[in-house]
């Protein structure tokens, strides 16, 4: 089994990044790290670059747990992604950070987390950037 | 003193509320433009061609010249913090700009740009004033023969100088000259490559060739190559200028523009040259040689001062002469045919007004974009988080709406489709655009002149040789031709040119 945590560069994606690491150390499963981009824009400030991805890679390390790290590119949405990686592989828990959205935005855009919560089978974990 | 009274008076009607409004809107969406990488100004203006029809010619050139001016501004932000140039002209400044921002002095690179552009683009358009009336005073006593050379000139120019390749750059004219002679010939009456279809009579539209080339095209060939690994973009507060970087700045500025403004006035001088020379000057004058390579102050406000410059010196022999020396000029020059207006020296006879009000707004326009550019830049680089459908689904929506507003007839939908087909064909097999707009453009014009001096000949191929102009000219043109085989076999291969 594995705990899946949707990471973004951002104190929400960090917030998730730690709840994460503590779920898959308590459960003593497996960390899948997982980040996307559509790629069609030419900047996306959602898309983990190489620094920031190393930075994980060294935490994760030192903390001594099972991971693998993976990025989508050119896909769908993040949260289609994501809801079909957690039917695909042994998910046993999502892990995803929230932020705080204007109802305006959200009936624009429409929320990624809400796709998540209700497209997946497994339970997720929402959590908030620390204040 | 007279074209000084001229330029007050231009000043006076450029600051009416509306104008002043066109001119904001007009620096708003060039530096919009600018920013975007594949999305240039001579796209630009080709797509609000049609929406400027209800107005003022005057309006319409004052908005045009704002997206022009703008354009050369956006274009740094996007090569600064991307190191994605969004212009052609923007290419060199990514060099060192680039490095700048990632050795923290993102800021000190976009003030520097800003400024520059400002410093150039106020003493080119000055330098516009001034350059101008003697052009036109030598336009006057050009005749057909002589147009006739210059065009050529601008042919054999716009496909040997620039680019890489001159094969392509002579296939892309061939295509623009093909295209452009589509219609009913104006001396013998015939019609020519119509294919029967009335339509075609009237010849092409320059507005659904210049839209169906530049924003089809690109459409396309985003469409085709969509889905990429995101850039890091670099983050960076207000745009500001210590003491030192003053003063390593500003001899580069001027430098810039010295070698910007003249290259722009040449036939297919364009920016992209003069930035390179800028750069190269700068790199060997500077004082921190050590810093070149690794973001040098000198090596982004040379290049930005002279792509600048080089925009107010393009609109020289656009006015005086009615020669366009790169695309947005280009696509401008049809504009001025599209409202009736005949760009060349009487232009400054008939139009007078037209053409004040135009060279004073060029000077709010800089100061405008000075303004915006200085506190906005990081706001700028936002627009490159939009996902590109949504931004070529609005591309491709004007460019539609525009070619049916031109004749209001569905074959026009077709051309468009067609011609942004070879447009995505030609970035396919790497044509260069250029030399396909000034054929389409030009061709027309050429033709023109060559049988009226053909025809004062009486057929005699002497009369295309009518003075000492073309003289001159066509020994120009022999030289660019031959330069190749002349460096192959005259110099040594010791002078490697860098």
């Amino acid at each position: 089994m594995t705990v899946l945590v949707g990471y973004v560069p951002s104190p929400e994606g960090e917030a998730a990044l730690r709840a994460g690491i503590d779920e898959a150390r308590r459960r003593g499963e497996k960390l899948l790290v997982v980040n996307t981009s559509r790629g069609d824009a030419y900047v996306d400030p959602r898309f983990a670059q190489e620094p920031d991805l190393a930075h994980v890679r060294e935490d994760l390390a030192a903390l001594g747990v099972e991971f693998d790290i993976r990025q989508v590119l050119g896909g769908g949405d993040a949260a289609e992604e994501i809801v079909e990686l957690a039917e695909k592989l042994d998910v046993s828990l999502v892990v995803i950070g929230l932020r705080r959205r204007s109802a305006v935005g959200k009936l624009i855009t429409g929320s990624s987390a809400q796709q998540i919560l209700l497209g997946t089978d497994c339970p997720v974990l929402a959590v908030k950037a620390a204040v | 003193m007279d074209n000084l009274n001229n330029l007050m008076q231009g000043f006076e009607d450029v600051i009416a509320p509306m104008n002043l409004l066109l001119a904001l809107i007009g620096v708003l969406v060039g530096t919009a433009v600018g920013v975007l990488p594949g999305i240039g100004p001579a796209m630009t203006v080709a797509l609000l061609l049609p929406v400027t029809y209800g107005m003022e010619p005057v309006q319409a050139f004052i908005m045009f010249a704002g997206i022009f001016y703008g354009g050369m501004y956006g274009g740094s932000t996007t090569s600064i913090l991307l190191n994605t140039p969004g212009e052609s002209s923007s290419v060199v400044t990514a060099i060192e700009g680039n490095k700048m921002a990632k050795a923290g002095r993102a800021a000190q690179a976009l003030a520097t740009a800003a400024i520059g552009s400002f410093v150039a683009g106020t003493i080119g358009t000055l330098l516009l004033v001034l350059v101008t009336p003697f052009v036109v005073d030598f336009a006057v006593s050009l005749g057909a023969p002589d147009y006739f050379a210059l065009m050529l000139l601008s042919f054999i120019a716009v496909t040997s100088v620039l680019g890489a390749s001159r094969i392509r750059g002579l296939i892309s004219l061939l295509l623009g000259l093909t295209i452009g002679l589509v219609g009913i010939d104006a001396v013998s009456g015939q019609q020519r490559l119509t294919l029967g279809v009335p339509q075609l009579a009237d010849g092409i539209d320059v507005v659904v060739v210049a839209v169906g080339i530049f924003a089809v095209g690109e459409a396309l060939w985003v469409a085709a190559h969509l889905r990429r690994k995101p850039v890091e973009i670099i983050p960076v507060g207000r745009p500001w200028m210590g003491k030192k970087d003053w003063r390593r700045s500003w001899k580069p500025w001027l430098r810039g523009t010295a070698f910007g403004f003249p290259f722009g006035a040449l036939p297919a001088g364009g920016a992209e040259i003069p930035t390179f020379l800028s750069y190269a000057t700068e790199k060997r004058l500077t004082k921190h040689p050590e810093e070149f390579g690794k973001g040098a102050i000198e090596g982004v406000a040379g290049p930005e001062a002279a792509n600048n410059a080089s925009a107010a010196g393009t609109l020289v022999p656009m006015l005086a002469i009615g020669l366009p020396t790169n695309a947005t000029a280009a696509v401008m020059l049809a504009a001025f045919q599209s409202y009736g207006i005949q760009p060349g020296p009487l232009l400054f006879e008939r139009e007078a007004s037209l053409v004040w009000v135009l060279i004073a707004s060029l000077f709010i326009g800089n100061l405008m974009l000075l303004l915006l550019n200085l506190p906005l830049a990081p706001a700028w680089a936002k627009l490159l988080q939009i996902p590109r459908p949504y931004l070529y689904a609005g591309i491709l929506f004007f460019a539609s709406m525009g070619a049916y507003a031109v004749n209001a007839q569905p074959l026009d939908l077709f051309l468009l489709l067609t011609l942004g087909l070879l447009g995505f064909a030609m970035r396919r097999f790497g044509l260069p655009v250029l030399p396909l707009i000034i054929g389409v453009i030009l061709g027309p014009r050429a033709e023109l002149q060559g049988r009226r001096s053909l025809q004062l000949s009486g057929g005699e191929l002497s009369g295309l040789v009518g003075g000492p102009v073309s003289y001159a000219v066509y020994a120009v043109i022999v030289l660019v031709l031959a330069w190749p085989l002349v460096r192959r076999f005259a110099v040594r291969p010791r002078t490697t040119v860098a």
